[in-house]
């Protein structure tokens, strides 16, 4: 089958030694296996994230995802944009959605473009989160294909949190109970926790900052949740699940007497897993909480 | 800011709804409110709202122009979009509240201290002056926002996360120096300078 091209938005958290590398890296070595070609946007900035609002009010904000978008369009024509990062994702949708719909947002983005010589040319390309990628455009039929080594045994459960669920979501998903997680844990061998309660919850977000106790108070309740289900891990498809849901088990357990000490992986450390690479492709050595089954299996 | 203040209580004196559907992002949403409260029951701060999101959109329309812009209940909002996704109006919830704490900053009017108020700009800051987060600066001026003291003792109870990230090549200490970039840092800076001037002036010339 032919390559498939994407123009690559890859966000803040993705570069070296930042907070999701893990998630690049394990992203790189799916797309190598996939044959999914990811062409960078040039000079690509931050997009705000959600909690930018309030320094960046509404023009500001979008401006900042109108220029990616411009500069993927100069870079990569009408190639799709891919994201991995939920927010990213979201951000740059919410921007072409607002730039296509107010024409004052429309016109104030226009003039603000304009101060550095750069434009948005007709319509504006697809952007799409990896998920959608890999679902739609490969499939799970194609996933299952690629797998070379099952996680047999393996009982996961499927972290779906909000922004790559709400408010766009994934076509064909109920915001209640998306399943595509699950299909993803089912695909590459292992078994979904069934019902797992707490699936589209939020995990505080960037309050994790803000507000450590009320966020973390959400948080106890995700992890509670899949160890009532039996999990041996848990995955997500979002860099702020996966580290708000990682990396203050500690601090959960001291608040709350509770013993948590459970891994979170993303679904591209699954998948390269299960595809056969080994633990460094697919970034097993950036887990805080290691993922000492899914190693096992990687070192087979 | 409170010149600003001043000005928007004189020229919207009859009408705070006029005053939102004008200055806040989809503000001209708030209207359409059936005061249902789906919104507030499936926010998961929602206990610790001072006015749940239906309240607001009642005050709003009520008039109560101080006590809601001067809440610290749209600073709960964790944007995770359950609001929108179940509001059965169909109201952009989390873009409105988003909408009213940026407005309510901007006039200077803001609870003082609010953490996810001063976390916002501190993210602002962070990002626009280089194009990109520097997760280690963010960090540490995350710790000091209340000053040295209160920063200490945060760094210290924080130092077992920022070792585990350091370990998983998950922080870079180099960061402190430079860190991640992009190249048109001034075209970047130019383009939001902009980008404010425009919505500044609409706030200002808006005829209601």
């Amino acid at each position: 089958m032919a390559k498939r091209e994407y123009s690559f938005y890859p966000g803040c958290s993705s570069q070296s030694k930042a907070s999701s590398v893990n998630y690049q890296k394990s992203t790189q070595t799916i797309c190598e296996e996939l044959d999914i070609q990811l062409n960078e946007i040039p000079d690509w900035n931050c997009c705000a994230a959600s909690i930018g609002y309030g320094g960046g009010g509404e023009l500001p904000r979008i401006s900042l995802s109108a220029r990616n978008i411009a500069l993927s369009q100069q870079a990569h024509g009408q190639q799709d944009i891919v994201a991995t990062c939920a927010a990213c994702w979201l951000a740059t949708r919410e921007a072409k959605e607002r730039i296509e719909h107010d024409s004052k947002v429309k016109s104030g983005i226009d003039a603000a473009l304009g101060e550095i010589g750069i434009k948005i040319e007709g319509a504006m390309p697809k952007t799409r989160h990896m998920v959608e990628v890999l679902i739609e455009d490969i499939g799970y039929g194609e996933i299952q294909s690629k797998v070379k080594k099952p996680l047999d045994g393996l009982k996961i459960a499927g972290y779906v949190g909000c922004q790559t669920n709400r408010p766009f979501g994934i076509d064909g998903e109920s915001y209640e109970n998306p399943k595509y997680l699950d299909k993803m844990i089912e695909t590459v061998g292992a078994a979904p926790v069934e019902n797992y309660e707490k699936k589209a919850s939020c995990c505080g977000g960037a309050l994790m900052f803000s507000e450590p106790e009320k966020s973390q108070a959400l948080v106890k309740d995700i992890i509670e949740a899949a160890y009532d289900g039996g999990a041996d891990m848990i995955v997500t498809p979002c860099p702020v699940c996966q580290m708000n849901v990682e990396v203050y088990q500690g601090h959960i357990n001291k608040t709350y007497g509770t013993k948590f000490n459970i891994p979170v992986v993303y679904y591209s450390t699954l998948m390269a897993v299960a595809f056969g690479r080994n633990a460094k492709d697919a970034a097993l050595d950036g887990q805080m909480i290691r993922a000492s089954k899914l190693e096992d299996i990687a070192n087979k | 800011m409170s010149d600003m203040n001043q000005a928007m209580v004189e020229k919207y004196r009859s009408s705070f709804l006029k005053e939102v559907e004008a200055n806040v992002e989809e503000g001209h949403w708030v209207k359409m409110c059936m005061q249902c409260g789906v919104c507030s029951g499936s926010c998961p701060l929602g206990p610790h709202w001072e006015h749940p999101p239906q309240e607001i959109f009642m005050m709003i329309r009520a008039g109560k122009r101080e006590d809601v812009l001067s809440s610290s209940s749209m600073w709960m909002c964790t944007s995770c979009y359950n609001c929108i996704a179940r509001c059965p109006r169909g109201l952009p919830i989390t873009h409105i509240m988003h909408g009213l704490a940026t407005y309510a900053k901007r006039l200077g009017l803001q609870p003082k201290n609010q953490p996810t108020a001063k976390f916002s700009q501190l993210f602002w800051n962070n990002l626009t002056k280089t194009g990109r987060v520097n997760e280690l600066k963010l960090g540490l001026a995350l710790y000091f926002m209340n000053g040295i003291g209160p920063g200490i003792k945060t760094a210290l109870k924080m130092q077992d996360v920022g070792l585990g990230m350091l370990k998983t090549g998950r922080l870079n200490p180099l960061e402190i120096l430079g860190g991640h970039s992009i190249k048109d840092k001034s075209g970047l800076q130019k383009m939001l300078k902009k980008a404010f001037e425009i919505e500044e002036a609409q706030i200002k010339d808006y005829k209601g």
